[in-house]
């Protein structure tokens, strides 16, 4: 969607974009000796270089490791670039260590959403950069996110500053059943995507059931117009990728080395899809075809088989509270992400949005409190991990980041006060121990280079 | 005390006959917010009666015989109200069956009202109601002119009953995407407008049943729907962004010196806070936009609202349309206090916040001293919340509108107690309700 509909759509329009390019993007096809590209040799590899930081020593907040733990008046140390020692206040604070004075705030690892389309449905939200659909067929597996990201987007900015958000999955859009290779950015200003990509990340494959392809294309006429028609679409697109697969590959075939990817484990599915019986029957598909979905995105009814996604080993990324907006969101309750916790399940708080970005911690924190009126009461410890370890397994990145953790990325948030309460924003945020973000200096507020010289450029926002 | 109570419950008696559902109610011993802009004061009362707030503070008395609900450890405010909202217009605002929120292929525009399509037993309704929201205005959306319609102020109650006042507001936009309607441009935007307003006059001063000029562009039925707003009679709601378009549309007011002006938007407000303060009109916002997501919306930020009520502005938390649900309207307010913890941002008192959701919305649509607060007379809508409002884990664990009790039985109360457990070994999940 074009519109932020976390910000509603007065005299906006409603229609959501369909911007249509003119022409099916141009195959490769090549017939020379060039290298089957597989998931394991990356193209456009990530430049990004953490930059410095001094050892620093975060001194008697209340810690949460991201994993369930909780620490009073504890110690977070870090140093080039990585965790050194998270303890109470029994840890000792080496040599050389800049020291803040924590007492009353909150340490929690850098915000991630597992979710986002910032860069590729930048601000402004204007024909010209909406990038994020490449709705001219039901499966481009062929097209990666990546090459559609605007490092400029003013958007990356205000999840740094206001969200506290230090990684960030890119996914492009749901029109397409498969919509193409999502990517993952440590969120740090840079004038090209490259410069962002998360050094050692997997990539994703973004896929779509339900409402959006089928709309799509049949209001073009062509298959899929049913949700019939999204699954034969989908399983003849896997059934081609494994003949693909177990071929010569003397013709190159871009979809489908992502697709070979993916049943080769090498590359994650995010599957966007709402309704239960649906994301049973993809369950089925992906049985049926070999390969793992990784997460569920948006699945507004996880709560009705909670305890499959438990068994089945899939993450539940989901919104706090949104409702009603179309057919398949119709049962939508906000005690879903409390529901799945109860019976186990992996649940993960995700934004879609350019404004729930800025606020997952709060998102977090609805439901948190949904399930605590109905009787299901979930720690606070816990509750950070929805956007911070879970999201980063969402994304493969667990074991570098998502975490305070020695020896992880030391991606860190430090609060002004509970993360779980309104009153409570970003004081300074540090991706691999770079200070990236000070609310108590102005300079250290990153302005893209589109709001430079603009109204409001550095502005708090 | 007691004869002030009775003398002030005489006056509520006088100034509104008792509705067939008004009942009594007291609330003792809470924290209470009255929603004027005061600060929150702990170990209070309120008393409703025959559907009217007859007092709210402390030291107040409890008539003998009402009923009485202990507000140990709990808040207790006015219901919230929701400026600008959607509510009633749509089922699933995907399914353009359900949804009436606008009309891009009806020959009318400036004529159409909402109040024949709301529907009170809409579900967004019921859950805006367990949010604790008790009265709002509901407004058509733009379709095919940049005059949206006529809105209305509706109740949540439970019942049919669901209007307040009828006609309350015409919308017109004059944002970048009113200049698209118009034709293209903000120019033919202010031509569009001002040729409206022209016919309304002219309709208005002519004697009934006399021609019309023959290049009226206007229906009828549209010119003689902005009679009123040409009158000063109804409200113009304008919504508007930049602060260029700001000061164009307070210019307004010198060619039709009556207008009623209500800004809607005001993204850049902040850069003209003291022209909208010097103008006298209020604005109706949404706070938490920060993004340059237009180009008319270049400065927005979320001390917009902060720096528009510190020069002098009327602001209130509003626009709940789609997914912006009036429930979060709280979470909004409580954001915007969150502000005055951050270096070099202006945001709100608790107070003032928790007014922007309460009485300032229903002053700016002319229910001051009405709704949206506890001050006697004003009507019974009482919630109680089990802890600080604004705040994320807090929620209403009963709500009251003219004093009668409501439900909490929307769809999604019964989904989350069908799926509580997910044991179905015995019967399918469809035989537990």
């Amino acid at each position: 969607m074009r519109i932020s509909p976390e910000i509603g759509r007065w005299g906006s329009a409603l229609a959501l974009t369909l911007a249509l390019t003119l022409a099916p993007p141009a195959f490769a096809k090549k017939k020379d000796k060039a290298p089957a590209a597989t998931a394991s040799a990356v193209p456009y590899a990530s430049t990004y270089k953490p930059y410095p930081g001094r050892p620093t020593a975060l001194v008697g907040a209340v810690v949460y490791d991201g994993r369930g733990k909780r620490i009073d008046d504890g110690v977070v140390l870090f140093a080039q670039g990585k965790v050194v020692a998270v303890g109470g206040p029994d840890l000792a604070i080496p040599e050389g260590y800049d020291r803040i004075d924590a007492r009353g705030k909150y340490v929690t690892p850098g915000v991630i959403d597992a979710h986002s389309h910032l860069g590729v449905y930048p601000s402004p939200g204007v024909d010209a950069l909406s990038d994020g659909n490449e709705m001219t067929s039901p499966t481009t597996p062929n097209v990666w996110a990546e090459h559609s990201v605007w490092p400029q987007d003013p958007g990356f900015t205000r999840a740094l500053a206001n969200g506290g958000v230090t990684s960030l999955l890119i996914l492009p859009g749901s029109g397409n059943l498969i919509g193409g290779r999502a990517v993952m950015l440590k969120n740090v200003p840079s004038i090209t995507v490259q410069g962002m990509k998360f050094p050692g990340a997997p990539y994703s494959l973004k896929m779509a059931c339900g409402e959006n392809p089928k709309r799509v294309y049949g209001s073009k006429g062509q298959i899929p117009s049913t949700r019939m028609g999204n699954f034969a679409v989908d399983r003849q697109a896997w059934i081609d990728a494994r003949q693909y697969m177990e071929g010569d590959h003397k013709d190159r075939d871009l979809g489908k080395d992502t697709l070979e990817g993916v049943l080769k484990g090498e590359i994650l599915v995010q599957n966007h899809c709402y309704r239960a019986d649906e994301m049973a029957q993809v369950l089925d598909m992906a049985k049926e075809m070999g390969y793992k979905v990784t997460a569920f995105h948006h699945a507004v009814e996880a709560y009705k088989i909670a305890d499959m996604l438990r068994e089945n080993d899939v993450c539940a990324a989901v919104w706090a509270d949104w409702y009603g907006f179309k057919m398949e969101a119709y049962d939508a309750i906000p005690e879903n992400a409390a529901l799945l916790a109860k019976e186990g399940a992996c649940v993960v708080i995700h934004s879609d949005d350019p404004n729930g970005i800025q606020r997952l911690n709060q998102a977090a924190a609805k439901a948190q409190a949904s399930g605590h009126r109905m009787g299901i009461d979930i720690p606070d410890a816990q509750v950070i991990s929805w956007f911070t370890y879970n999201a980063a397994k969402t994304a493969g990145v667990e074991a570098m980041t998502g975490s305070l953790e020695d020896g992880k990325m030391a991606d860190v948030v430090l609060w002004n006060g509970n993360p779980l309460s309104v009153y409570s924003r970003p004081e300074k945020v540090w991706i691999d121990g770079a200070l990236m973000f000070d609310a108590d200096n102005p300079k250290t507020r990153p302005v893209s280079d589109f709001e430079l010289g603009q109204p409001g450029e550095g502005d708090v926002k | 005390m007691k004869r002030i109570l009775m003398l002030a419950a005489g006056i509520a008696a006088l100034a509104a006959p008792l509705a067939v559902s008004a009942q009594d109610l007291a609330v003792t011993n809470a924290t209470l917010a009255k929603g004027d802009g005061s600060e929150p004061i702990t170990g209070a009362t309120v008393v409703v009666r025959g559907g009217k707030v007859v007092a709210a503070g402390v030291g107040v008395a409890v008539p003998a015989g009402i009923p009485t609900v202990d507000g140990t450890g709990k808040w207790v405010t006015p219901g919230l109200f929701s400026a600008l909202t959607d509510l009633g217009l749509w089922d699933v605002e995907a399914v353009s069956d359900s949804n009436d929120t606008e009309a891009d292929e009806s020959p009318f525009n400036a004529a159409l009202d909402v109040v024949p399509a709301l529907n009170p037993a809409s579900e967004h309704i019921a859950v805006s109601r367990e949010g604790g929201v008790t009265r709002a205005s509901v407004s058509p959306a733009n379709g095919n002119s940049i005059f949206a319609g006529q809105g209305a102020l509706i109740d949540l109650g439970e019942g049919a009953r669901i209007v307040d006042a009828p006609r309350a507001f015409q919308y017109v936009t004059l944002s970048e995407r009113g200049a698209r309607i118009a034709g293209g441009s903000r120019v033919a935007a202010y031509v569009v407008l001002h040729n409206a307003l022209a016919e309304a006059s002219a309709l208005a001063a002519a004697p009934a049943g006399a021609a019309r000029a023959s290049d009226s562009m206007l229906t009828h039925a549209d010119a003689r729907a902005l009679a009123p707003v040409v009158a000063g009679a109804q409200p113009l709601y304008v919504q508007v962004e930049r602060a260029a378009d700001i000061r164009a549309v307070l210019g307004l007011k010198q060619e039709f010196p009556k207008l009623r002006l209500v800004l809607v938007g005001a993204s850049e407000g902040w850069l003209v806070a003291k022209d909208i303060a010097a103008a006298g009109v209020p604005v109706i916002t949404m706070p938490m936009r920060d993004l340059p997501d237009a180009f008319e919306a270049l400065g927005s930020t979320q001390s917009n609202v902060g720096r528009m009520v510190q020069a002098g502005v009327k602001v209130a938390i509003g626009m709940f349309a789609g997914e912006n649900q009036p429930r979060r309207a709280p979470e909004q307010a409580g954001n915007l206090v969150a502000l005055t913890k951050l270096p070099g941002a202006t945001g709100l008192t608790w107070g003032q916040a928790f007014a922007a959701i309460t009485s300032v919305p229903a002053e700016i649509s002319g229910m001051g001293g009405k709704e949206g607060v506890l001050a006697p007379g004003a009507v019974g809508d009482v919630v109680l919340w089990d802890g600080d409002p604004l705040e994320l884990s807090s929620a209403p664990v009963a709500v009251y509108i003219d004093g009668v009790k409501q439900p909490f039985d929307s769809h999604q109360v019964r989904l989350r107690e069908r799926y509580k457990d997910l044991d179905h070994t015995y019967k399918p999940k469809a035989y537990d309700w």
